[in-house]
């Protein structure tokens, strides 16, 4: 936004990006308010139901979004610093980094789908109900923040394309600032999606 | 100091910039809070009278079970009912009309936060409406689970719940963006001079209801999403064949529709708590507490979800406890209407619509209020729950409430808005009609509910027929009377009188531009020296 | 209300550098208080309570929440609060069932 006399004013801009987090932490929120009641309810199934995952695969995913949350932050610096190409170069490692994420993610879902555990498949339904849920769970958590991992790695592709043609430089770094306080957001969902899943068990 | 321009010559926000070949483009393409909300302003008018007719029709068919619609379609009436009036007009209701044309001018500023947001919120919500509209007409049947989605039912239904559901979904999101909107409006642009106590109470409501629209309406998304998914997928978070608990749904469901009431609420006290200084020409009594009994019936109302389960299974405990936190919230609402009323005594009345419909407010509100407090003791709940006694009570605390507070808006700003004015003689007409039909079809709910009659009840046994007929008599008159405030106000648009720029003798800011108001509010941005109801100082009280 | 950015100041690439290290570290502290239940009973308690440290770091340092005013953490606590209030009315309701 911009008042009569043109001057942007960045401190609302990030004010009004924050306030959208606030907005998806209570979005995932009530995911983690039924994995909270259900988990409580079902303690052994989820128990056992966490056997199947993977920790090797959600330990290296989790180091990826940590450290892509690492480039995007010296991505902002380097732009402050007026190092235009460096800042694009670190954007493009986040986002190789958020893609490799969710590849290993599809491979992740690929194995679990390939011996027949998905929403409302016949091995899942003769499951425990506790252990349905905890799959149930499992995609749907992991697939909505994979989703948002997906519109992240998007959005940061216009970012270096702005960085690049210099829309965004040392004076205006608004619209990067707030990009990578979305990914790191996105990065906060994971830390916590790590343990319940993989480390359950 | 005042900004008037009453040669019809200067341009107000409605002339044409001639950007765009076709004005409708114009309009939609705008990024002018004003025109976003005339625009909102139409289509929530034009939706909450698709809703009456459909409330009409309903108490047509009560009056004789089967003579105008089967079991089913009457489940598909109450339940398209409810979606429409809660989700297309009320709970957007007077955040996106009156607050956009008027949040930015209240606190002195040329526009919101985020225009463009601004924009795609209108987007989103024309979006989500025509999305919910089509639920009705697409193969199957429309939506028949009533408005609250409950699983399992609307997991299994066959009728066209998923369309119906997402389009809920973008309406909520273009809900979420107008709150962040107009909370960041409020913390960077007002006027140099205007600190948080000086700010009129209308723009404090606003405030406290875009917290609720950001942190509450995600959880009414995740829910409708968790509907979609249970439908397409088969995910059973609240299906017992799967290991879900379907009162979880309930949970999560009431954790924003509970919330939800205060969005639709606070806005229209906001809009009372300026119009009742103005007619009595008496600074709005304890200014401070009403600002901050926003606040709070903003975070009580947060804590109280509850009490819409007593009936679930819930445990006893927690119904206990949500049962109590349900009484606190009666304090600041209650806090509010004394305010009111404190403001009315020994004030130079002028008993203008916009006052006699902010007294409805206050008189239609307290009783739905307190039967809030009857239904909020789990006791009495238990028996009452499930029937008319609810329909009376939300019917009076929504229609009642924001309702009536929408039409007072709508007499209060209509000179401001579109330059002219409406008939009083008619608006009192219109009013009268309005008054006593609403009163005789909804408190005879009171006592259909407390005799047992069930809601959403298709048929009924004998004893409940003289109740029933009762109350679509009352019906026939309030829909009379909407025709003739409507059309009052429509004639007026038309054949009105040219308004100046202040006919009320309002002290804030909207009263000091033009009517209508030019593109720019502003031609400089006002210094504030005062608060916002000054009517006790000495200049003001000796100026004509 | 001012229109400057709160903090102008470049958060040095030595701090960045750091947090990051540590958060592998933590990682890794979590993995071996899981799989090796160095906590016995309270291993997944630990594992959530190290995450939160993580999450705390992110914000803290990443996010610049560190150097932001004291009004936009107290609005994160609220949203937080919001959160806690939810998920907390409800195991009132589960757990005395």
């Amino acid at each position: 936004m911009s008042t009569p006399t043109g001057h942007i004013d960045a401190a609302g801009k990030k004010m009004g990006m924050w306030f959208f987090l606030f907005t998806e932490i209570l979005f995932f929120g009530g995911m983690f308010l039924l994995y909270s009641i259900y988990r409580y309810k079902y303690a052994q199934d989820f128990h056992n139901a966490a056997a199947e995952e993977n920790i090797v695969l959600g330990t290296v995913n989790t180091a990826i979004l940590l450290t892509s949350s690492f480039c995007i932050a010296l991505s902002i610096s380097a732009v402050r610093r007026g190092e235009r190409f460096f800042s694009s170069w670190l954007q493009l490692v986040t986002i190789v980094m958020g893609i490799a994420f969710l590849v290993i993610k599809y491979f992740e879902w690929m194995a679990k789908i390939d011996i027949g555990i998905y929403p409302d498949s016949p091995v899942l339904l003769k499951m425990a109900g506790g252990e349905i849920i905890f799959f149930g769970l499992y995609y749907v958590m992991t697939g909505l923040h994979g989703l948002h991992v997906l519109v992240g790695c998007v959005v940061i592709a216009f970012m270096m394309r702005f960085t690049l043609k210099q829309t965004i430089h040392r004076g205006n770094v608004a619209r990067l600032e707030n990009t990578g306080l979305y990914w790191h957001f996105v990065d906060i969902v994971w830390i916590y999606l790590y343990p319940l899943f993989y480390l359950i068990t | 100091m005042a900004q008037t321009s009453e040669s019809p010559g200067e341009a107000s926000f409605y002339t044409r910039t001639g950007r765009y070949r076709w004005a409708i483009i114009e309009w939609m393409m705008s990024t002018d809070h004003k025109r976003i909300g005339v625009m909102y302003l139409c289509a929530i008018l034009s939706f909450f009278s698709v809703g009456v007719v459909l409330g009409f029709l309903i108490r047509l068919s009560l009056l004789d079970p089967g003579w105008l619609m089967d079991a089913q379609t009457y489940n598909e009436f109450f339940t398209v009912h409810g979606v429409i009036q809660i989700f297309l007009f009320i709970i957007p209701g007077i955040p996106v009309a009156f607050g956009n044309i008027f949040l930015p001018i209240l606190i002195g500023a040329q526009d919101v936060a985020f225009p463009r947001i601004n924009r795609l919120s209108w987007w989103l919500y024309v979006t989500g409406a025509l999305i919910v509209l089509l639920s009705l007409f697409l193969k199957g049947s429309p939506p028949d689970t009533g408005w609250t989605f409950y699983a399992p039912y609307s997991i299994r239904t066959p009728a066209n719940i998923s369309t119906a559901v997402l389009g809920v979904f973008v309406l909520g999101f273009s809900s979420i963006l107008t709150g962040l909107n107009f909370v960041t409006t409020i913390h960077r642009m007002r006027a140099p001079g205007m600190g948080w106590f000086r700010m009129p109470a209308f723009p404090w409501t606003l405030y406290a209801t875009g917290w609720v629209q950001m942190l509450a309406t995600p959880v009414l998304a995740i829910t409708l999403l968790f509907i979609v998914l249970g439908r397409f997928f088969g995910v059973g978070f609240f299906d017992p064949n799967k290991g879900g608990d379907p009162i979880l749904y309930e949970h999560l469901f009431w954790m924003y529709s509970h919330p939800a009431v205060y969005i639709m609420v606070l806005p229209a006290m906001g809009i009372i708590s300026e119009i009742v200084p103005v007619f009595s020409r008496r600074a709005l009594f304890g200014y401070v507490a009403v600002c901050m009994s926003a606040l709070g019936i903003a975070i009580v109302g947060y804590a109280v979800w509850g009490h819409h389960m007593f009936t679930s299974g819930m445990s006893d405990t927690a119904r206990v406890i949500f049962s109590f936190i349900t009484f606190l919230v009666a304090v600041p609402s209650g806090v509010k209407i004394f305010n009111w009323v404190a403001t009315l005594y020994k004030g130079s009345i002028s008993l203008d619509a916009p006052l006699l419909f902010a007294c409805s407010f206050i008189f239609t509100f307290s009783i739905g209020g307190l039967t809030g407090l009857i239904i909020g003791s789990l006791a009495p709940n238990l028996h009452l729950h499930g029937t008319y006694f609810i329909v009376g009570h939300f019917h009076y605390v929504m229609f009642g409430g924001a309702g009536i507070s929408i039409l007072a808006g709508l007499h209060y700003w209509f000179p401001k808005i579109t330059g002219r004015m409406y008939s009083e003689r008619y608006a009192r007409i219109g009013w009268l009609n309005f008054f006593v039909g609403f009163h005789i079809l909804y408190f005879s709910m009171f006592v259909l509910g407390f005799q047992g009659m069930p809601r959403r009840y298709f048929d009924y046994p004998p004893q409940y027929h003289t109740g029933h007929v009762v109350s679509t008599m009352g019906s026939w008159f309030l829909a009379l009377g909407l025709v003739i405030i409507f059309g009052n106000l429509l004639y007026g648009i038309f054949k009105g009188q040219r308004a100046p720029a202040d006919p009320w003798g309002g002290k804030t800011l909207e009263w000091t531009i033009s009517s209508p108001p030019p593109p720019e509010n502003f031609r400089e941005i006002p210094v504030i020296t005062r608060g916002a109801y000054p009517y006790d100082d000495e200049e003001v009280r000796e100026a004509p | 209300m001012n229109d400057q950015p709160r903090e102008m100041h470049i958060v040095p690439t030595r701090t960045y550098a750091a947090v990051w290290l540590v958060l592998l570290i933590l990682l890794a502290a979590t993995l071996a208080v899981a799989r090796l239940q160095l906590l016995a009973r309270y291993s997944v308690l630990g594992s959530l309570l190290i995450a939160t440290v993580k999450a705390g770091l992110v914000l803290a340092f990443f996010m610049h929440l560190m150097y932001e005013g004291r009004f936009l953490k107290s609005l994160l606590l609220l949203t937080l609060s919001a959160l806690m209030l939810f998920i907390g009315l409800t195991f009132v309701d589960v757990w005395y069932r």
